[in-house]
């Protein structure tokens, strides 16, 4: 890889050993740490399983019922243990099954490296059996990708994987591999890689910035803070806290930020977005400084950009050069890891309260508890909602489940009502939205974190989009929760075709097959409630078990998610009804 | 925010599938790529691509925002037309009777100071530097006497101001 020019600290000395291309490719994992991995095989990826094969002892692959799963699985996996994950497959449609998973974990950072099989080298560009332009096709979904042709380049290339995937702004690499490197034999030595000369992942904190952000935080009346999965990633959930704490602003998130500050902290405000509290979005319009930490202005947050916060000052902490004024103009842009930027502001942060400005946040959760969540969550009407389902799992696991939730209006439901003890917890496809994520995620999360409960919350149209890695679940014995909020719809189109399109609902009725039989075919404990008299017994059940469980819960069919921003409209203009 | 012209350089590693990268990021916005050029630069080892784009500074600022942050981008500029000296190069191939026949081609060159490259049996080749304007207007000039052949490059240029990317590249 001539083009590749890094700082290498002597590599002569390194140690080779006489190794074919495919075997390196193992050694590369291992020397990276790499305990698990999820993939499916095929023709040109044949000679890595045959290694898998040799070092199962040290290297656990699951095989997935789908490559889509392998990269769900993998980004499970990342977003509990912060670890890069890692999916395999052929090379064709091995490869493009993996496009889904790609853009998810680019759209959301997380940091994850596919390795593809390729053609052999000669066989590059003939329409050959199996042969797709994956890095053509992978370009726009990964932060880096590489076509590699001869085995020598396996050790430098899979280094640089691995430290561009998890350095910075985290993302997906793509590795290809044509079948000759694999199989051709090379002196192999690894070193890691530490750094790539065009690039910088962690801009350099500026002091200048950071005073001039804590001149306007110790001068602001009605300070409001919004973070997002950037203080996950930096690792900065202390300094969140601290700042929150010392400066006394109340704090939402994004649902991506979703449990780096404790549900229950009093100034944990709660959700920013189409389906965020009450009170967050009302006073985002309302503050005098939108400090956001680590985090981009998604559409879904910040509604119609032209009516957001244009009354305040904006501070953004951010990692990555290219957000800074790409949707919202930022008065003080301080880049940085966020755990570096939050830790140098911290002592230039007077104590503070703002008590007044808080108040109003508790007045605006009243409001909304009264129309809204008082009826999510303890229902008087005859049917189940699903958030009470969220409620009785918060109660079942003393709010400290990881909630993997697909997407729709349960992961609405689940992101308001989940209450998170502990960072890392609430496991989602936020900017990509992708359906079928929650189950094979699920996988991932419970590998990637054995000592923590794991409870995916799946619609019933998603559930079937990777129904099929209950074969994992069933291969594998992995003890996770899986809980379909069945409405026999399509909920969140069914919404919108209700609200915007005049009640036409085009296809969003869903005929279902029996879920427990189903369930039930992959020797996994099955159940179906639709009372709410067997709900909290039967999470009770379901929470004590130490196997795989599977609750199907039929939940009223026409309930909607609210409040609601419509698309398009203001923050100020979320709906209660 | 009205649309102007923008030059974008770009400077990176000479890696296999950037271009593809970088093009894919005016893709993604539905934003055309007006010209196209990439060459070396003026530091070793390092590739310099020149893209023009018709956009609003918000576009452009965001699109050299994504850009840098390819990993084997080192650094991106935007400049607007007045920050820049820029040029295009075109070549005509001519019929050679005419040259000869038609009194009037031989002025053309001249008042476009152009240059006749080389002269063959059956036809010759004028080349010409300058602004995409003094291009179409010469091109508009031979039209009427029959080109055979005409290609226009995409723009280079170099900014008034000084670029600082040897003072970043020394950081590394």
């Amino acid at each position: 890889m001539k083009t590749v020019k890094e700082k290498k600290k002597g590599t002569d000395s390194k140690k080779t050993i006489k190794i074919s291309g495919a075997e390196a490719i193992i050694h590369c994992l291992l020397a990276e740490g790499v305990e698990t991995m999820y993939g499916y095989p095929g023709g040109a990826i044949m000679p890595v399983y045959d290694e898998l094969y040799k070092f199962q002892d040290k290297l656990t692959h699951i095989l997935t019922r789908h490559e889509q799963g392998a990269t769900h699985a993998a980004q499970g996996y990342a977003r509990v243990s912060g670890k890069v994950g890692v999916a395999i497959a052929t090379s064709g449609p091995g490869a493009t099954n993996l496009v889904t998973g790609l853009a998810d974990a680019q759209i959301d950072s997380t940091p994850m490296v596919c390795i593809t099989g390729q053609v052999t080298r000669q066989l590059l560009g003939t329409d050959a059996f199996q042969e797709t332009d994956i890095i053509g096709i992978s370009t726009p979904v990964t932060k880096w990708n590489y076509q590699i042709t001869e085995a020598s380049e396996i050790p430098e290339v899979m280094a640089k994987a691995f430290y561009i995937a998890k350095s910075g702004r985290p993302g997906p690499v793509l590795v290809d591999i044509t079948k000759n490197a694999q199989i051709d034999a090379f002196d192999f030595a690894y070193e890691k890689c530490t750094a790539v000369r065009s690039y910088k992942p962690v801009p350099k904190p500026k002091m200048s910035a950071i005073e001039a952000a804590a001149d306007l935080i110790n001068s602001a009346k009605k300070p409001f803070i919004v973070w997002g999965q950037g203080v996950i990633l930096g690792q900065a959930e202390q300094e969140l806290k601290d700042l929150v704490e010392k400066a006394g602003i109340p704090a939402a998130w994004t649902i991506m930020g979703a449990s780096a500050l404790d549900t229950a902290h009093p100034l944990n405000v709660g959700m920013v977005g189409m389906h965020g509290n009450y009170g967050p979005n009302l006073m985002t319009n309302e503050c005098d400084l939108l400090i956001a930490i680590g985090m981009r202005f998604d559409d879904r947050v910040t509604g119609r950009l032209e009516d957001y916060a244009k009354q305040a000052k904006v501070i953004h902490f951010e990692i990555d050069p290219a957000e800074i004024n790409k949707n919202v103009h930022a008065d003080v842009a301080v880049l940085g890891n966020s755990k570096d930027t939050l830790g140098l502001l911290l002592p230039l942060i007077k104590e503070n309260k703002h008590e007044a400005w808080h108040n109003g946040f508790k007045e605006k959760y009243k409001i909304e508890f009264d129309t809204i969540i008082k009826n999510d969550i303890h229902p008087t009407k005859a049917g189940l909602t699903m958030g009470e389902v969220i409620e009785e799992i918060n109660l079942a696991s003393n709010n400290k489940a990881v909630i993997v939730s697909d997407v729709g209006q349960h992961q609405m439901i689940a992101c308001r009502y989940a209450k998170f003890s502990q960072s890392k917890s609430n496991i989602t496809s936020g900017g990509l939205g992708t359906m079928g994520f929650a189950l094979p995620a699920a996988i991932g999360a419970k590998m990637g974190a054995m000592d923590r409960e794991v409870v995916a919350i799946i619609g019933d149209g998603g559930y079937q989009m990777t129904i099929q890695e209950l074969g994992v679940i069933f291969q594998h014995k992995v003890p996770v929760k899986i809980v379909v909020l069945n409405n026999e719809h399509l909920g969140m189109v069914r919404q919108w075709q209700e609200l915007f399109f005049e009640k036409r609902y085009a296809s969003t009725v869903m005929v279902n097959p029996d879920f427990v039989k189903i369930a039930e075919g992959y020797s996994i404990e099955a159940k179906r409630i639709s009372e709410r008299k067997d709900l909290k017994s039967t999470i009770q059940e379901m929470m004590a078990s130490k196997e795989p469980y599977f609750l199907e819960v039929k939940v009223e069919q026409e309930d909607n998610v609210f409040p609601m921003i419509p698309s398009g409209a203001s923050v100020s203009e979320v709906r209660l009804k | 925010m009205e649309n102007k012209w923008f030059t974008i350089s770009v400077y990176s590693e000479n890696n296999v599938g950037l271009l593809n990268r970088i093009s894919g990021i005016f893709l993604k916005r539905h934003i055309n790529i007006e010209s196209l050029n990439v060459s070396k630069s003026e530091i070793d080892d390092v590739s310099k691509f020149t893209i023009v784009a018709h956009t609003t500074e918000k576009w452009v600022h965001n699109i050299v925002g994504q850009i840098e942050k390819q990993i084997e981008v080192i650094k991106a500029y935007y400049h607007t037309d007045d920050e820049t000296i820029y040029q295009e190069s075109a070549l005509f191939k001519i019929a050679s009777g005419l040259l000869f026949d038609e009194r009037q081609i031989q002025n053309i060159i001249k008042d476009n100071n152009a240059q006749i490259v080389t002269v063959s049996r059956d036809f010759f080749v004028i080349a010409k530097s300058g602004r995409r304007n003094e291009i179409d207007e010469m091109h508009d000039q031979l039209k009427p006497y029959g080109i055979m052949q005409f290609v226009r490059s995409g723009r280079i240029s170099v900014t008034k101001d000084e670029m600082k990317i040897s003072a970043i590249l020394k950081e590394f």
